[in-house]
């Protein structure tokens, strides 16, 4: 009897899909089952970030930077405005840097539950946790609209410190909210971590070993997750990350269950790192003078911070006039898909989305 | 703190082995032929050499008469950080070996240069268009791109 | 046995009360056979309406709850508290344009929805909804009742593979063969499941089965009624099973095609397996219609419904969801171990209650039951301790992370 020939097939996951996570698509090759190739195609949200900033003011560029990881505005904005007080030493002033370091840390809790929501969305639980993780960041969207009145797209610091002054009532949510959130964090943790349905989805699944990590460029908590401890905010310390203590959580294997818990971790560091600033701030200006069309020297720089998603990083050069002659973006999501294809291939189609999930990538940062 | 290891200290390191390489270098950052970056890339990457293991970016500008790419590379285990630069000979035709069979971070993002600044990369495995769709006419990053 | 009514409407009642008035009209020679078809007709019209009513509170009770767990309301816009929600979705489906796809197989396409929803209303048939003690079912009492049962869900898998088979979608037909896989790994723990109720009721027919209930069976064999939940809410493709409708995964699996009046039903089928199964479960271990004098039995078995309707609708909004490969590993191997055991547990207590004599006409005597109640639970509890902590635990257990050696953030300059 001939045996039967099977042949895989080429399956679209469009780039309209309940759960990719943005316009972003798959073309995946499944043999039966089991995935043996995957392609990502990708671009639908290019917007021409780095050309558009060729012919705008560096302070209009901070609303470009906003758009690109939309969840994590303020990440982005100080990447870029460090890279600018570096390219035309501009100091900044100390109660500017605290209030920097407070909101960037309140965002990089309020991306890390964005994520974690919608891993266990795609894992099936029905939305149920993704709603009690996006009431949590209700409350940090609640603090930013005190700080500079919008929600998402934040346009909070400026080249010199940040816009405005952080108002009264800011300070007093502010320790609430740190003082409820490890409880939360517990609640969360006790519901989720060892509900075995989740171990047994997530524990083993999507490998990424250490080695091929740090070739891949790969950066943020996935880096972490494959038990490579690389933090730029102790690497390379900037603003005042040198005068708090926290540590950096790593996980064993770099399966998508040590991503999940490296970015829980990182959450429970968040608010210790808030609450010492807290003790730490003094009053004081927040903004030094700039003038209003900055023209740096010529010549040309690089810096990154450690954002939610990696290391995002601004590389710009200057020809002495009021816009850049060249912006170049370092994004995160962007390169944390390069090792895409061999964490996926030999695994199931139910294992596809939630390694990308588990990647959580922004498209807005991926296609800038 | 990371330390910045200056383009003069990285020419003095590989001199013993591709010091003809070398085009030039300054306190910034060292100027490598088009030709020869895959080697010069290749001794830095090594293990038991200088440990350059990371890729952090590569970034490419256009000035007007040439092109220049960047390479922004890190070493984690000593915790420094280097920069190699690459002019291209003219504005026509430019080309460059790919790197991507050493750091497979490259791969993205030489396909996301040529897109959008039309440098060819050789060697590549799949240099396709990234950003923009298959059929665009152009490179939009390029100075003279009349949109 | 006494026949007493189960309701106020019941098929003997409904075939005299069209004999008589056949014979009122004087037809009773040439159309006397035919009252106990008009009979059948009228109760099964009744109880499709009423399952079908059912449903469609369902749906809005489901999503009130669901709303409320998720720390939101449910639908609340259509009537007070959104009660007429699932009348604005069906006014919503009838009203969509019923698309059949160019390549699609036709007559398959075109009847998968009624393949799927005709046994889930089939089994209403034999269930014993009536006062304790009633040799009545809904519409008969057939001697074969839970076997009838077993076979007629069998028919879902065909149905749910022509649904993805006459779509001819990728999606659709992916969807379709895993579900058809699942659901017939878990016909045999369902089997296991009802087979343990079997040796101490010794008939099929469910009313038997609710009269040898002198102690409910869910006491008396815990196990069995852990193995046929689970494995009913796999027939159903329910969370934490419902890899093959996993909206956030492949768009909607098989129903991806299905449009308009089409897709109402098989939303219907699938609405309506959760009331129907806690039916069924209802009867095999809650008791049926057992319950005190001051509420008529009826009532009873609405509530014993509830409570397990409930229970679904909670671990649907709670749990995520398995993988394929690891329904599959559930159902061949702990389920079926689980299954297995309990039937050999309940067997060697028979055969004991037997050897001591603790039999009355043919079944058990409370008390031994009682004592059967004891040992089961405490052999099931055991049980389960040794599978969350032996078998699982090892599994799951994570070492300390240590960094790898490839990345030194203290060296460098300072």
């Amino acid at each position: 009897m001939a045996t039967i020939r099977t042949e895989p097939v080429t399956i679209n996951l469009g780039p309209q899909h309940p759960s990719t996570h943005g316009v972003f698509r798959l073309r995946v090759t499944f043999d039966g089952e089991e995935i043996v190739d995957v392609e990502p195609v990708f671009g639908y949200l290019h917007r021409g970030t780095e050309k558009l900033a060729e012919s705008r003011n560096y302070v209009q560029i901070v609303t470009l930077t906003d758009r690109m990881d939309y969840v994590a505005s303020m990440s982005n904005n100080l990447a870029y405005v460090r890279t600018v007080e570096k390219l035309s030493d501009i100091e900044v002033p100390e109660r500017a840097q605290y209030i920097r370091v407070i909101s960037v840390e309140l965002q990089r809790i309020a991306s890390h539950l964005m994520a974690t929501g919608f891993l266990l969305n795609d894992l099936g639980a029905l939305a149920t946790p993704l709603v009690y993780c996006f009431r949590e960041r209700e409350r940090i969207l609640d603090l930013f609209e005190m700080l500079c009145g919008a929600r998402i797209t934040l346009s909070y610091m400026r080249p010199g410190g940040v816009f405005q002054d952080a108002p009264e009532e800011f300070w007093s949510s502010l320790n609430t909210l740190i003082s409820d959130f490890p409880n939360y964090l517990d609640e969360l943790e006790s519901l989720i971590t060892t509900n075995e349905i989740v171990l047994a989805r997530t524990i083993g699944v999507g490998l990424l070993s250490d080695a091929q990590a740090i070739d891949s460029g790969v950066t943020g908590p996935i880096l972490r997750a494959s038990s490579v401890k690389w933090d730029l905010r102790k690497a390379n310390p900037y603003e005042i990350y040198d005068r708090v203590n926290f540590d950096i959580p790593i996980g064993s294997s770099g399966d998508t269950y040590d991503r999940y818990y490296v970015r829980l971790q990182e959450m429970r560091e968040s608010i210790k790192i808030i609450s010492q600033c807290i003790e730490q701030i003094e009053p004081g200006p927040v903004r030094t003078e700039t003038p209003f069309f900055i023209r740096p020297p010529i010549g040309e720089t690089y810096s990154s911070v450690e954002g939610p998603k990696g290391e995002l990083g601004f590389y710009m050069v200057s020809d002495g006039g009021i816009s850049p002659y060249r912006c170049k973006v370092r994004a995160p999501s962007f390169i944390n898909l390069t090792p895409l294809r061999d964490m996926l291939t030999g695994w199931k189609m139910g294992d596809l989305i939630i390694i990308l999930g588990s990647l959580d990538i922004v498209l807005g940062e991926v296609d800038r | 703190m990371t330390k910045i290891i200056t383009g003069e200290e990285i020419s003095k390191s590989i001199e013993s082995t591709l010091a003809n390489a070398v085009v030039a270098s300054d306190e910034t950052a060292m100027w490598v032929s088009p030709e020869t970056i895959h080697e010069v890339c290749k001794t830095l990457k090594d293990p038991n050499g200088l440990d350059y293991s990371f890729l952090t970016a590569i970034s490419a500008v256009d000035y007007i008469e040439y092109f220049e790419i960047i390479y922004h590379l890190t070493s984690l285990r000593n915790n420094c950080s280097c920069i190699i630069k690459v002019k291209t000979s003219g504005r026509e035709n430019p080309e460059v070996q790919s790197v991507s069979d050493i750091w497979q971070a490259a791969d993205l993002q030489e396909r996301e240069i040529w897109d959008l600044m039309g440098i060819k990369f050789e060697g590549h495995p799949n240099l396709k268009r990234i950003l923009l769709w298959e059929g665009f006419d152009g490179h939009p990053l390029r100075k003279d791109f009349i949109g | 046995m006494t026949s007493t009514p189960a309701f106020f409407v019941s098929f003997d009642s409904l075939k005299i009360l069209f004999t008589n008035l056949i014979e009122l009209f004087g037809l009773g020679e040439s159309l006397g056979w035919s009252a106990g078809l008009l009979a059948g007709i009228s109760i099964s019209f009744l109880i499709i309406n009423v399952m079908v009513m059912s449903t469609a509170f369902y749906t809005w009770f489901e999503r009130r709850m669901i709303g409320r767990f998720q720390v939101r309301r449910g639908p609340n816009r259509n009537g007070p508290f959104g009660i007429l929600q699932p009348f604005a979705d069906v006014l919503k489906l009838i009203m969509k344009e019923d698309t059949i796809p160019d390549a699609a197989d036709k007559p398959v396409f075109t009847l998968a929805p009624i393949a799927l929803l005709a046994p889930t209303l089939m089994i209403m048939i034999v269930i014993p909804f009536g006062t304790y003690a009633s040799d009545q079912a809904f519409l008969s009492n057939l001697n074969i009742g839970i076997l009838f049962i077993v076979g007629v869900t069998s028919v879902n898998s065909i149905a749910i593979f022509m649904a993805g088979w006459g779509s001819r979608n990728k999606y659709a037909i992916l969807g379709s063969m895993r579900g058809a896989a699942m659901l017939i790994s878990y016909e045999i723990p369902m089997a296991l499941g009802i087979t343990s109720v079997l040796l101490l009721s010794g008939s099929l027919a469910m009313t038997e089965i609710v009269r040898s209930q002198s102690v409910w069976f869910i006491l008396v064999m815990p196990m069995g009624f852990f193995v046929f939940m689970a494995a009913s809410t796999a027939e159903m493709s329910r969370t934490p099973f419902d890899q093959i409708e996993a909206e956030s995964e492949l768009g909607s699996g098989y129903n991806t095609e299905y449009s308009g009046i089409k897709f109402a039903v098989l939303f219907l089928a699938e609405f309506m397996a959760p009331i129907v199964t806690a039916a069924v479960v209802t009867t095999l271990f809650l008791g049926g219609s057992q319950g005190f004098d001051f509420l008529p039995g009826g009532i009873w078995f609405a509530i014993k419904m509830f409570v397990l309707i409930f229970l679904l609708l909670w671990v649907r909004s709670t749990w995520p969801r398995l993988r394929i490969d690891q329904i599959m590993g559930f159902a061949w191997k702990t389920l079926f171990g689980l299954g297995l055991f309990n039937i050999f547990l309940v067997a060697v207590e028979f055969m004991v209650a037997v050897k001591l004599g603790h039999t009355s006409d043919g079944s058990l005597t409370t008390g031994y039951m009682l004592t059967m109640a004891g040992v089961n639970w405490i052999v099931t509890i055991i049980a389960f301790i040794i599978l969350a902590n032996f078998v699982g635990k090892k599994k799951y257990h994570r070492p300390e992370p240590t960094p790898s050696p490839l990345a030194n953030m203290g060296a460098g300059g300072d």
